[in-house]
């Protein structure tokens, strides 16, 4: 304890245990980097299995980023079958990442809630599939029908008691929607191989 | 302190020294995590981990730590053993390190921690010292997970994750409010059953 504080031995002490524990979280990082980045990987494609119909290509592998969020497009047989949207949405306690899955024609197959921070007994119950904005979006298409919760005239009922939670939600399958308008709209769905050069405009049906 | 005894320094940590109960520190990570049993059982084992490694560690270097950078050094140390746990819960326990998320981080300036370096790690030996941290740990470990329990019987109406009623439950339990009030309760019972010790 009663050791004389110089600068030199102040200066040494304190190098020498950065030193120590930086050189052991490089090694604990580059043993736990793999096993992170499969969990990582294996929770995104749960996710897309979740949310798109039955497909035989491996979907991570075929990501486009369009702006912020990354779209996996999911086929079967060479035959797009679907496409999961990888969205961000801020909710009540925090951001809400969720992967939203469509037909080809844009209607909503199904949703899966990645991660959150919502209030635990209320705006949480949003992971839980059985919960209605989460069962009633399923068949609706952002386009056509009025996806907002019904206090706001919309066609969806919102988690009692948690109605910002439901409105993120809802404004992240439709901001999923925007994201796979453009996707679809860069890749040419169902069009001959030498019309791709040229996909500014189609591929929206 | 007493004699070297070895039980009773870990008892010293659950009982007498207990640190929610009786004092009182760490609070932030007490009342923000146990919201469930889980939640609870897992940071109070993480705080342990951090506590007990830090302890041994700061304990064998102790000595040669001139004084006036003695905190800066056990901050360096114990922020390195909260990055460890913090990688391999995301490594191996992925979906506990989601739960805590943000607490994992903040066991780095958990008063518990630094406080039994100051306290106690310094000026003792390598094995008093892991006592110690066992000990402290686990009085931690039991309260949260105690606390966690009660709050999520209330709350949510279920016991480790197990629901073994319909209903909701009472929310306010879950929310900040809740964990307040069966802490405030908690602490009391403690008291009332220490005292005649």
């Amino acid at each position: 304890m009663a050791k004389p504080s110089t600068f030199g031995n102040m200066v040494l002490s304190l190098s020498l245990i950065c030193l120590v524990c930086a050189a052991l979280l490089g090694f604990v990082y580059s043993v736990t980097a793999g096993p992170i980045a499969e969990t990582e990987l294996k929770k995104v494609n749960n996710a897309i299995a979740a949310v798109v119909p039955e497909f035989d290509n491996t979907p991570s592998e075929e990501v486009l980023q369009v702006d912020d969020s990354f779209v996996y497009p999911a086929s079967k047989e060479g035959v797009i079958t679907g496409y999961a949207v990888r969205v961000k949405s801020s909710g009540f306690g925090g951001p809400i990442q969720m992967m939203v899955g469509f037909t080809p024609d844009g209607t909503v197959y199904n949703t899966s809630v990645i991660s959150h921070s919502e209030t635990p007994g209320l705006g949480a119950k949003i992971t839980d599939e059985s919960i209605k904005p989460r069962v009633q979006i399923k068949g609706k298409n952002p386009g056509v029908n009025n996806i907002t919760v019904s206090k706001d005239g919309g066609e969806i009922d919102a988690i009692t008691a948690s109605t910002i939670t439901s409105r993120a939600f809802l404004k992240g399958v439709s901001a999923a929607y925007e994201v796979f308008k453009k996707a679809v709209s860069l890749v040419p769905v169902e069009q001959p191989a030498e019309e791709t050069t040229n996909t500014e405009d189609n591929g929206q049906e | 302190m007493g004699k070297n005894n070895k039980l009773g320094l870990i008892l010293d940590g659950i009982v007498k020294n207990n640190p929610t109960f009786v004092l009182v520190l760490g609070m932030c990570p007490t009342l923000g995590t146990t919201t469930s049993a889980i939640n609870g059982l897992g940071m109070g084992v993480a705080t342990m981990c951090v506590l007990i490694l830090s302890n041994i560690a700061i304990s064998a270097v102790a000595r040669f730590i001139p004084d006036k950078v003695r905190i800066p050094s056990y901050i360096v140390i114990i922020a390195t053993f909260v990055t460890l746990v913090q990688l391999l819960l995301q490594a191996y326990v992925p979906s506990l390190y989601e739960t805590l998320g943000l607490f994992i981080p903040l066991i780095v300036v958990n008063c518990i921690v630094l406080g039994r370096a100051e306290a106690f790690a310094n000026k003792n030996s390598v094995i008093d010292s892991a006592c110690d941290g066992l000990g402290t740990g686990l009085g931690f470990t039991i309260a949260l997970t105690v606390l966690g329990l009660l709050r999520e019987i209330l709350g949510s109406g279920s016991a480790f994750g197990w629901h073994f009623t319909g209903g909701d439950g009472m929310l306010a339990f879950v929310l900040a409010p809740g964990a307040f009030l069966v802490l405030g309760y908690l602490m009391v019972i403690f008291r009332k059953l220490t005292d005649k010790a």
